[in-house]
């Protein structure tokens, strides 16, 4: 059980029941709601895990070490910005990767860069993105992120 | 027959998927087991949490009303919906994709273009879940300077969207409306 569930667990309990307090048809309208969201988007989401976990295969941790790392140089740079946009890595992944990287002599620059791309941009989950925004507006987002991200990553290792 | 493919096609992938998954288990295929490994923890990862929070989503969407999120964070709230926002983005948890339904409660119930935007980007960076791991492998340095950086930039996108998106119809849809606008239409 991670953090994320135990968090939204506890305050969809805590709400619905606060909810229920005040007004029982109004709650089950909310549920109702909700359920009904969940289920329509259930498809999509399990399309865009399996493109994860297929690309999380492809570009395993020992990849991303080996070109990530000491004196990388621009390379590092362009290979840290299309896999962190590419892939989603959960956190508790990827941060254990980018404390090593930088501990092994790592550029602050491509580490950087690398996570602020996996955070801001995912090219894998643009088919759900564009359920909600529309393809136009999901794939701009993305580039507005892409160019954000790159330009974070530069200014990060320049001021760290 | 093309009807019915279309209809179907969104199954395929899914479909596709768990039976090769099944073939390299029998096949001892051991990529096809890792891989399966990976589904299997962010299948739990997302079953955990998605669920709950679109429930937290429907009720907010019963009970909070439209004017309220307008005046606070809507098209003309200035600085102090932006501050708002930003805020609202760093209490969230969990990846991206647990965004987007977020977004488009808040923008259905008026939270504008700009504001909805910095939200994205907020959340993306500047979660409190987020930066408390960041801040232990990564230090803080880093989470600072990381921030300093990118928050005037996602304002900037913020704001860009919001001309970009100001004549164009942009909406934010929900799929269980696309489906009644479908029926609708047919």
């Amino acid at each position: 059980m991670t953090t994320n569930a135990l968090i939204y667990i506890t305050l969809c309990v805590v709400l619905c029941l606060v909810s229920l307090r005040f007004d029982r048809a109004k709650t089950v309208a909310g549920l109702r709601k909700g359920w009904r969201m969940f289920r329509n988007i259930a498809v999509p989401f399990l399309n865009v895990l399996i493109l994860v976990s297929i690309a999380l295969y492809l570009i395993p941790p020992g990849f991303i070490s080996k070109y990530l790392g000491a004196g990388s140089g621009v390379l590092g740079f362009i290979t840290a910005a299309l896999v962190g946009s590419i892939t989603l890595i959960p956190g508790f992944i990827s941060y254990p990767i980018a404390a090593s990287l930088l501990q092994q002599g790592a550029s602050y620059t491509v580490v950087a860069t690398f996570m602020t791309t996996l955070m801001m941009v995912g090219v894998v989950t643009l088919p759900l993105e564009s359920q909600y925004f529309g393809k136009r507006v999901a794939i701009l987002r993305n580039f507005l992120n892409f160019v954000a991200a790159i330009l974070i990553g530069l200014a990060v290792g320049m001021i760290l | 027959m093309s009807a019915y493919f279309q209809k179907m096609k969104p199954y395929l992938l899914i479909t596709a998927f768990a039976v090769s998954v099944l073939v390299s288990y029998i096949l001892g295929f051991e990529p096809g087991e890792v891989i399966a490994g990976h589904f299997a923890q962010s299948f739990v990862e997302m079953i955990t949490f998605i669920p709950f929070l679109f429930i937290i989503v429907g009720l907010f969407d019963v009970w909070v009303p439209k004017k309220q999120i307008e005046k606070h964070i809507g098209p003309k709230s200035g600085a102090k919906g932006i501050l708002l926002i930003t805020l609202l983005a760093m209490l969230q948890a969990g990846p991206l994709y647990g965004a987007f339904p977020v977004a488009y409660i808040l923008y259905k119930k008026g939270a504008g273009i700009r504001n909805t935007f910095i939200f994205l980007g907020a959340f993306s960076f500047m979660k409190i879940p987020l930066l408390g791991i960041e801040i232990a492998y990564l230090g803080i340095q880093f989470s600072i300077a990381k921030t300093v950086v990118a928050l005037p930039l996602f304002i900037g996108i913020g704001y860009f969207m919001e001309w970009y998106l100001k004549d164009k119809n942009f909406t934010i849809r929900d799929l269980t409306e696309q489906q009644t606008d479908k029926r609708r239409t047919s």
